[in-house]
């Protein structure tokens, strides 16, 4: 078959009927995997909340989004907060910290992060109960949640200071959501899971 | 050229990262460990063999003056079909690649293919060529991840061969991966010339 001619009618058809078909396939596909994604993402986030607070059987009663964009996830054994700082090394870091009633960190995981694989990517054991960084049980309140470089009391990852920072400071967003969280909780106005929201909160369906 | 010789022109005598020296971001960036190496290769093999197979078939109804924007939304398109099935599928896998995977949408060893030879080829060879390419891409980053993996960490493939303490932390790193990478383009060109 000889090539088409460049004129113009024919290079608007084919680009497209290209763009069309190539649309058409990708709505297909999105159609498909939209539901194992979305699957995907709720068990993250169940897991995530269960290995934070450190209950395999904790059950999510209610969330709520709080002006900062920091998630406070009440389950029945204990609360845990979704928090982020954009500033790690390879840009946001998304965490999970579970707190027990006094605000003591129980545990946490790495939701999403972009950091070095071999050395900010250790983050999700480093500051883990018996290891160097540790944080468990620690209660951001009272103990400086800070690397030693900048006087607090947590080693930082080695060679990844700026991810350790990152990861500090999304630790403490997380402590003032969890106070700012309960001390809505305890006076009853994110009580409800629907119907009418409190003012400084959104509250979403589990 | 048979096929044959198109499969093995891609693994060896135009090695898109040992010969051709193209795609050199993603092959710098992701191959920290040996199981992404293997993993970004194949995710590009795909994409090169079915952009070339179907820019094959179309090459004479695509007029010359509009064959780039057509090749973009070809490669664009399947990039876009395994980035959605990776994240379905294999999330793990997906969270570690993160942001390459979008990105093999530029990777000019595929549109470099596309130019020059599925556009000038039928499609069986087109197919042989995107085989051989993608193989010699992911043979590329395997072997440098995995030299790179156990250099640093003292692992290949996450199987210890000696404990991590010993690793010597800089090949995880870019400055690692540069280092690497010329050392492994001499030694494939000692072998070649031998």
């Amino acid at each position: 078959m000889k090539k088409l001619e460049s004129s113009l009618k024919n290079m608007t058809v084919v680009l497209t009927s290209i763009s069309v078909i190539a649309g058409g396939l990708l709505a297909y596909v999105n159609e498909v995997t939209q539901g194992p994604i979305e699957q995907i993402n709720a068990k993250n986030l169940t897991e995530g909340i269960k290995k934070a607070i450190g209950e395999p059987t904790a059950k999510l009663q209610k969330s709520d989004t709080l002006k900062s964009g920091d998630i406070v996830y009440t389950t029945d054994k204990g609360i845990a907060v979704a928090s982020k700082d954009p500033s790690g090394f390879g840009g946001d870091l998304e965490v999970l910290v579970g707190f027990d009633n006094a605000g003591n960190v129980k545990g946490y995981t790495i939701q999403k992060s972009s950091e070095t694989p071999g050395l900010g990517a250790k983050a999700k054991d480093w500051f883990q109960k018996g290891a160097k960084g540790n944080i468990i049980g620690k209660n951001p309140g009272t103990a400086n949640l800070k690397v030693t470089k900048d006087g607090g009391e947590v080693d930082a990852i080695t060679a990844s200071t700026i991810t350790s920072r990152a990861f500090l400071r999304a630790v403490n967003n997380a402590y003032q959501a969890f106070k700012n969280g309960s001390a809505n909780a305890a006076s009853g106005a994110t009580q409800n899971t629907q119907g009418q929201a409190p003012e400084d909160t959104t509250t979403v369906k589990p | 050229m048979s096929n044959f010789k198109v499969l093995m022109n891609g693994i060896i005598n135009e090695n898109p990262t040992f010969v051709l020296l193209l795609g050199m971001c993603p092959t710098l960036a992701t191959t920290s460990s040996a199981i992404n190496g293997l993993s970004m290769g194949l995710a590009t093999m795909f994409v090169l063999i079915c952009s070339n197979v179907v820019i094959a078939l179309l090459k004479d109804l695509i007029p010359d003056m509009v064959r780039i924007p057509s090749f973009i939304v070809v490669i664009a398109t399947f990039v876009t079909v395994l980035q959605m099935v990776m994240q379905a599928y294999v999330p793990d896998l997906y969270a570690t690649l993160g942001i390459f995977i979008p990105l093999i949408v530029v990777n000019c060893i595929i549109l470099g293919r596309a130019e020059a030879f599925a556009s000038k080829n039928g499609p069986v060879p087109s197919f042989f060529d995107g085989l051989g390419i993608g193989l010699g891409f992911t043979m590329a980053l395997t072997l440098l991840g995995a030299v790179r993996e156990l250099l640093g960490t003292g692992k290949i493939f996450t199987i210890t061969v000696w404990p991590e303490d010993y690793g010597m932390l800089m090949f995880v790193m870019a400055p690692g991966a540069f280092i690497i990478l010329g050392y492994l383009i001499a030694l494939v060109n000692k072998l070649k010339k031998s």
